[in-house]
């Protein structure tokens, strides 16, 4: 996040005086004081109604929520901590939180190496047109659906009849059992889900080696650094901190996988593909237990969270800010 | 530009280069050919749909497939109810989240790094987390399965907010401090001064929300139940189900035609889709 703000400020083009500096209070300052205050939170007030009642409530309540038992129709029932002692002894909530990961890990490694690659490989092409047809060409995936996407990708990659078993076996090699076995499934729902997203990462390195101090380059050329060498000692250095807001934006949305197992496989076959939000589907919306789920909604949260203050916590030796 | 061109070792380079050529159109394919499939393989017969290989070419059309869709399936009531959920959130989004954007970038007011911090953490908190309180209060307000209870939890957003504040910060105080002085309100001076100049970043905001939400499957799954009310890619999927493997290009003409407003909104506003990736999106 904090990337973010970073190259939104920096590309400013008009310069901005420093807030401190204002005139002296005049008579009646005060009261023009309050007058902005008023108008301050007038204009603030729908963003704040809108997102208190639907995010921030919901975050204290998810809380609240997994402290009780509630199946909707009946008065919620004060647990403690009951739901987490639950879920920690509950082997279908374990596994899944062991298949997401294992997923989640999958698609963000695969998804950054193939992201940088075309990145670097797009920005060596000199004609635009080229460089243009190229990041056209991998941002398209974006414009469909998740739903879409699982659809139609459900179809190519039918053990049966799929196209992608016809063209494996007709070049002479085995055909793979996609979506019929443990580790078939869940291969394909990386590949599908890295197909989709890798434009998203891709376009942020475009710019961000878009962006780079020529001069620094020029003088890795000067000083008769290769090709190879340039990019593992001078590019990647430079986008690390591009790097590191890719990975742990990759992290955040594989953890919360749920479109594509859900319409491909079912989470299946058996709970091969069954994500942690698929069991926290099942456990709220389908057996109507909103507490477990609220828990299971939480410990999501709180792994999510780990993961990021692990990521930023190793990047600080990885990531060079200039 | 590059190093390569610079270095003294040539042919080495220029092999380097072929192989990156090659690669870029391998990775080309692999990124066009399911939608090339998707795309040909519902201008094929259901009959052959399934047959391999595919018609990457399709020589004879058969557009029989499309007007099966509408048959099968009431398509044009998922448009129609995509259509207005994408767009009510994107002009409400566009409202509050600029006048937020706003007064958090350019207006003093007391508790104002407070709330914007209470904003930003809001960020960090995936869906999932708070979906069963959302369809609680979603349910008490009356609105559970109605296309409403999509679009009014999502007329404000922390992330929208932040993304205007970020781009007003960069425009001079003195502008509205001049109009000030010469009389003008405080909203006069944000609506006919700064909000004309914010035209890049609501188009940016808009975009952003338009892929997010014409794409959404997770809310409409969970808060329709009725079919009257389903958004294109939760009707594709029931389609799908209804249908099973016996007439998959009926199935495909359908994700085609979902997908047509977002390519043609990509031909005409492709800046501002990478820009919205360039601004760290969170999708």
């Amino acid at each position: 996040m904090s990337s973010s703000t970073d190259t939104l400020e920096s590309p400013s083009a008009i310069p901005r005086p420093h807030p401190e500096r204002r005139v002296a209070p005049r008579p009646g300052a005060r009261r023009t004081a309050r007058r902005e205050g008023i108008f301050g939170f007038l204009m603030i007030s729908p963003a704040v109604l809108f997102v208190t009642v639907f995010t921030l409530v919901p975050i204290l309540a998810s809380l609240v929520l997994s402290l009780f038992s509630w199946d909707v129709i009946t008065a919620p029932k004060f647990v403690g901590l009951n739901n987490y002692q639950r879920l920690a002894a509950d082997g279908t909530v374990l596994h899944s939180f062991g298949v997401t990961l294992i997923l989640a890990l999958g698609i963000v490694i695969l998804q950054l190496v193939c992201g940088l690659g075309l990145a670097v490989l797009v920005n060596q092409r000199r004609k635009p047109w080229s460089k243009a047809f190229f990041r056209t060409t991998f941002y398209l995936p974006l414009l469909a659906s998740t739903a879409a996407v699982s659809i139609f990708m459900g179809y190519m990659f039918d053990a049966k009849f799929g196209v992608i078993n016809y063209y494996l076996t007709s070049l002479g090699l085995p055909a793979i059992p996609w979506l019929t076995s443990t580790w078939g499934s869940m291969l394909t729902i990386v590949l599908i889900t890295v197909w989709q997203q890798v434009g998203f990462t891709f376009v942020m390195f475009v710019a961000a080696l878009t962006s780079m101090p020529s001069d620094v380059l020029e003088a890795a050329a000067i000083d008769g650094a290769g090709p190879l060498r340039t990019l593992v000692r001078v590019k990647i250095p430079l986008i690390s901190p591009t790097i590191l807001f890719a990975t742990v934006v990759a992290m955040i949305n594989a953890m919360q996988l749920f479109d594509q197992p859900f319409i491909m496989t079912k989470g299946g076959p058996g709970t091969a593909t069954t994500t942690a939000t698929i069991v926290m589907y099942q456990a709220g919306f389908q057996n109507l237990q909103f507490g477990y789920g609220s828990a299971i909604a939480m410990v999501l949260l709180l792994i999510i969270l780990a993961i990021t203050g692990l990521i930023f916590i190793a990047s600080r030796k990885l990531v060079f800010y200039q | 530009m590059t190093v390569s061109t610079v270095t003294p070792r040539r042919p080495a380079v220029k092999i380097g280069t072929i192989v990156g050529i090659v690669v870029l159109v391998l990775a080309a394919m692999v990124a066009l050919g399911p939608l090339l499939w998707t795309l040909t393989t519902s201008l094929r017969t259901p009959a052959e749909a399934f047959t391999n290989p595919p018609q990457w070419l399709p020589l004879h059309p058969d557009f029989s497939n499309y007007a099966a869709v509408f048959q099968q399936i009431p398509i044009g009531q998922f448009f129609l109810n995509s259509t207005v959920v994408t767009a009510l959130i994107v002009v409400g989004q566009t409202i509050t989240c600029t006048l937020s954007g706003y007064a958090f970038a350019l207006v003093k007011f007391p508790g104002k790094n407070a709330i914007f911090g209470i904003f930003l953490a809001t960020m960090m908190v995936p869906l999932q987390t708070i979906i069963i309180p959302v369809f609680v209060i979603v349910k008490t307000l009356g609105l559970s399965d109605s296309i409403g209870s999509l679009i009014i939890p999502a007329l404000g957003s922390a992330f929208g907010t932040f993304l205007m504040r970020q781009y007003f910060m960069q425009m001079p105080p003195e502008l509205g401090e001049a109009a000030r002085i010469d009389g003008a309100s405080h909203f006069k001076v944000f609506l006919h001064v700064y909000a004309r100049m914010a035209a890049p970043a609501v188009a940016t905001l808009a975009i952003l929300n338009f892929s997010g939400f014409w794409a959404e499957f997770y809310r409409p799954l969970i808060f329709l139940q009725s079919q009257e009310h389903f958004t294109l890619p939760l009707g594709l999927v029931g389609l799908q189900g209804n249908l099973g493997t016996g007439s998959i290009s009926v199935v495909l003409a359908g994700v085609i035609l979902a997908m047509i407003p977002s390519v043609l909104l990509f031909v005409f506003a492709q800046r501002y889709f990478i820009e919205g990736v360039t601004t760290g999106s969170f999708r």
